[in-house]
């Protein structure tokens, strides 16, 4: 594999950080600060977009920041399966920027330059954990994420959003510090080094150290899998719901995209570049990973079914929707493996979509819950319009982007050895779970009644500034779902 | 004399840095006015700072031997010396109070409004016999150094102190003296068996089990009171809560580590046999002092009673980085104490410059200061991540040194030290989002004035340490290898990958 030293990793992620500190310091000036914002989000894209070529040719960036021991770096690496994440992560920031402006002036909300400081700093988390060589980077990444979005979480400073916040960086720093932190130790212990592998098949442990170690190298990986609860995996999946009280282009970029992706994608991650491949077919560890996030899948959907407040069910749906990557990659088979990681980009152009619809919603007619949205459709049809499109792909229903994900799951499951069977039935149930809960939303919006003595007065579409992202977003889950080569291009790069 | 290298200097650089201070305090006696008091105390601290620099430039990294050596007769007949003379664990630590000195003196700028030059004084004395502690390498000079420590301790907490600070430097006295009276008795002990006082001609002796078991626990009760670990540390928080701001950053920068330095110097290498036999207990003690820290800080509403409690609680790492024998665990724990003394002398400081404005260390009354204060709770946030051990500030690489030495031979005692880990998270996040947002009925805190330039000049520098230490701690780290490797094989545990006294202790 080629490697190449470039700086262009260290720039991208430094992008967001000056971003940040320039958006901090011209708070005085919205219109300035709001460019800033956006000159961060086009500079940081075109960085990332200007290293595909060279990493869909087969080469690897790397730059080395800090070395604090040996073993131990601070160094960012950037290859196909960090392009997944940060090509999407990036492109969304910018569709996020004219959102968030759209939808904090909308709202007169307060404090608004932390806010988007704030939103900057998430990105440089993200963007870090992307391009992150190692364990230790990505967990420095990964913490920094944690910090940075607990103001966001918090951001309406009353009782909920502080309960809210604190439920969130509850689970969150506790996870990390009580899981992942020894179970780096010790893999730095038992390998030397932290560094993850050139391919998702050898992993970093050798025989011998897996051999002399058969008991803690399994428990390491338990620990990995929740360490990293940004995944949303039950037990630990609570946070993301608290933290909806969160204004919604948090939940809609961080919620469904940055955070939640960091998430899986540092859980995926080391499942193929740390364990790999080969020694979790050999510890028989992916089907029992499988089975677990299955039940994930199915109960998310189940509850989300239940909830009426549409952030409640879009975040219940997310929590879903992450258990697929890993479900898929713990397939272990090379099209569950693409389906997985391909899912990383597909449901996060959709789930932006959902959420940024029900901002847009909440902007224009200040209604939460959808029992009050009957008949709002035909009042703000281009919101619900988008709103269905991405419902299609959440659904997995051809031609919108979720479909090449279950195409790939369900080819992925059937490649299996053994166990195919039961993979295949839980998706299946998931699906059916997917049409029951988000159906209803936009068959009701456009043909419900309204409700009674409820005439929709004076509420029209949102602001442009809001409706037009939500449109890009909705477009591209159709173009992606039409012509998917573009992310499967990087996945496939991924599994060779 | 092979142990030691004398000093190739133009000039005797150990004497002249510890007692510059001293001589700054005589002047000092004969300088009236309370401004010049100030402005004369944080010259000589500044200078005793620059002129302990050149130790770094010319220390020797690849030798264990005790450098910038001196050597003086000094009462013959009972073969007692003026030795003086530092190594690779001590040098880290005399830089770190030089360097903290200056800001302790302008740390107390403002909040020291009476005798003012008798609290510098006070500071100066107290400088002169901290360094003397660390370069002192005969008994006699050491212990009386260390009892010179506590008079003007005593003093800074009983006259500048809280209300109750009568209360607090007496059991402060109380207990460093009952250790210390120990302390003297083991020196005895071994100047009879040796027939000198000094140190290093005490390592490596052929002492009986039996003998090394008492001494051990002799020096283990002095150095453990001081570190303090539990459960010897119930002087620690009553003092640091009525101490001024200085004696705080003092008592939690430097003298804390006095008992782990006092572990390294005089428990591992003079009684290794012993140490080897309490090896188990000590871990455990010091899980239960992480744990123990740990969730009494979490009840806390006084803030410093809070840091207070988390330096029992990092503290406890210390010992444990000690104590588990291997390379990565002690040269975790140096650094480690480097650590606690820039992260909480800072957080000291921190809280001290609420004190001053509010004159209040009642968590609740400082809530939601970070609108009004906004370049205020950017430090603290700093310095409170850098104290949860967040990676990429200096105490992540210390901690991470610690477990994992931990982990390599200790992993269910390393284990139980996670939830501490966890703990600390807890703590100082609460009391960071305390401080910086409050609740939904914050006090009102709009008369708040931001931090001033003096403030700004004590924060910075020790900031900007928090992140070299962090993401590039060679320049630390190396320093200590050598002594470290040194240390190891005199205890009898071969440094590195070699066989280690778990596989040897426990089955």
């Amino acid at each position: 594999m080629d490697t190449i030293v470039s700086v262009k990793p260290l720039l991208a992620v430094m992008t967001a950080l000056a971003g940040s500190i320039l958006v901090m310091m011209s708070g005085r000036k919205p219109n300035i600060r709001e460019s800033w914002s956006f000159i961060a989000a086009v500079t940081m894209f075109s960085i990332i977009a200007s290293m595909i070529p060279t990493i869909l040719s087969g080469k690897t960036l790397v730059y080395q920041l800090f070395k604090i021991l040996p073993g131990l770096t601070v160094t960012f690496r950037v290859d196909a399966f960090s392009m997944i994440f940060a090509v999407v992560a990036s492109f969304l920031w910018i569709l996020a920027v004219f959102y968030s402006a759209g939808y904090m002036r909308g709202l007169h909300e307060h404090a608004q330059t932390r806010f988007n400081t704030c939103f900057a700093l998430s990105l440089f988390g993200a963007i870090g954990v992307a391009f992150s060589d190692n364990l230790f980077t990505m967990y420095l990444f990964y913490e920094i994420v944690s910090v940075c979005t607990y103001p966001l979480v918090a951001h309406h400073q009353d009782e909920e959003g502080y309960q809210g916040a604190k439920k969130y960086i509850v689970y969150l720093t506790t996870t990390a510090k009580g899981m992942l932190l020894p179970a780096m130790i010790l893999i730095y212990v038992l390998t030397g080094t932290l560094d993850f592998a050139n391919n998702i098949n050898t992993g970093i442990f050798t025989q011998a150290t897996v051999d002399a170690n058969s008991i803690l190298v399994p428990v390491l990986y338990v620990f990995c899998i929740f360490g990293f609860a940004k995944n949303g995996i039950m037990p630990f999946h609570n946070w993301l719901p608290g933290a909806m009280v969160a204004p919604t282009p948090v939940s809609a970029l961080l919620h469904a995209v940055a955070v939640v992706k960091v998430g899986v994608f540092c859980t995926t991650r080391v499942m193929l570049y740390v364990f790999g491949v080969d020694l979790m077919s050999a510890l028989n560890l992916g089907v029992p990973t499988a089975y677990f996030v299955s039940f994930t899948i199915l109960m998310a959907s189940v509850i989300a079914l239940s909830k009426d407040n549409l952030k409640a069910r879009l975040a219940y749906s997310t929590i879903s929707q992450l258990s697929y990557i890993i479900l898929g990659v713990a397939l272990l088979t090379p099209s569950g493996i693409e389906g997985g990681l391909v899912h990383i980009a597909n449901h996060a152009f959709s789930k932006i979509t959902l959420f940024f619809c029900a901002g847009a919603i909440y902007v224009a007619s200040h209604k939460k819950t959808i029992s009050e949205m009957s008949g709002l459709g035909r009042t703000m049809p281009f919101t619900f319009a988008a709103f269905g499109i991405a419902s299609l792909s959440m659904i997995g229903a051809p031609p919108v982007a979720g479909f090449v994900t279950k195409w790939k799951l369900l080819v992925g499951a059937m490649e299996m050895p053994s166990h195919s069977i039961g993979i295949l039935l839980v998706l299946l149930a998931s699906t059916l779970l997917n049409v029951g809960y988000f159906a209803p939303i936009t068959f009701k919006a456009f043909f419900g009644k309204r409700p009674a003595g409820e005439a929709y007065a004076g509420i029209k579409e949102a602001p442009l500034t809001m409706v037009v992202p939500i449109m890009i977003a909705a477009l591209i889950s159709v173009i992606i779902g039409i012509y998917p080569d573009f992310m499967m291009n990087f996945v496939k790069a991924v599994t060779g | 004399m092979d142990f030691l290298i004398m000093n190739s200097m133009d000039f005797s650089i150990l004497s002249t840095v510890m007692f510059l201070p001293l001589a700054g305090a005589l002047v000092l006696l004969f300088i009236p006015g309370d401004t010049a008091a100030k402005n004369w105390a944080l010259l000589v601290t500044i200078v005793t700072a620059l002129v302990s620099l050149p130790l770094y430039w010319n220390f020797d990294i690849t030798t264990a031997q005790f450098q910038f050596g001196e050597h003086i007769s000094w009462i013959p007949s009972l073969n007692i010396n003026y030795t003086l003379g530092i190594d690779g664990i001590t040098l880290l630590l005399i830089l770190m109070t030089t360097l903290l000195m200056p800001l302790c003196v302008l740390g107390s700028w403002r909040y020291i409004e009476k005798r003012v030059r008798e609290f510098m004084i006070c500071l100066l004395i107290m400088e002169t016999s901290m360094l003397g502690v660390f370069m002192a390498l005969d008994f006699v000079l050491f212990y009386i150094l260390w009892e010179a420590m506590l008079i003007p301790m005593y003093l800074l907490i009983g006259v500048w102190g809280g209300p109750r600070k009568i209360y607090a430097s007496i059991k402060f006295f109380l207990y460093t003296l009952a250790g210390s009276v120990m302390l003297l008795v083991a020196i005895i002990a071994l100047y009879l068996k040796t027939g000198s006082f000094s140190i290093p001609a005490m390592m490596g002796q052929e002492y009986s089990s039996n003998f090394q078991i008492w001494v051990f626990l002799a020096f283990f009760l002095a150095f453990a009171i001081k570190v303090p670990m539990f459960p010897f540390h119930t002087w620690l928080p009553a003092a640091h809560v009525e101490a001024p701001t200085a004696g705080s950053v003092i008592l939690a920068s430097v003298l804390l580590k006095m008992g782990t330095y006092g572990f390294l110097r005089f428990c591992l290498p003079i009684t290794p046999e012993a140490t080897l036999t309490f090896v188990p207990y000590i871990l455990w003690l010091s899980v239960a002092g992480i744990l123990y820290g740990g969730f009494t800080a979490l009840a806390q509403q006084d803030m410093k009673k809070l840091i207070a409690y988390s330096s029992v609680g990092h503290m406890g790492f210390v010992t444990l980085g000690i104590f588990v024998l291997n390379t990565q665990g002690v040269e975790g724990a140096i650094l480690q104490m480097i650590n606690h003394g820039v992260t909480t002398g800072a957080l000291f400081l921190c809280v001290g410059m609420i004190y001053e404005r509010t004159h209040s260390r009642e968590l609740s009354k400082a809530a939601g200061l970070g609108t009004y204060m906004p370049i205020y709770v950017t430090f603290l946030a700093f310095f409170s991540l850098s104290s949860l051990a967040f990676p990429g500030t200096n105490s992540f690489v210390g901690e991470f040194l610690i477990l994992a030495g931990g982990f390599a031979d200790y992993k269910v005692i390393a284990a139980c030290a996670i939830p501490g880990a966890i703990l600390a998270a807890a703590y100082m996040f609460r009391m960071l989002q305390r401080m910086v947002w409050g609740g939904t009925q914050n006090p009102d805190q709009s008369k708040m004035v931001d931090l001033n330039m003096r403030e700004i000049v004590i924060l910075a520098p020790l900031l900007f340490f928090v992140f070299w230490i962090g993401l590039s701690p060679a320049p630390f780290m190396d320093v200590m290898h050598a002594s470290v490797s040194h240390l190891l094989s005199q205890v009898g545990v071969v440094s590195g990958d070699g066989l280690s006294v778990a596989q040897l202790m426990i089955p």
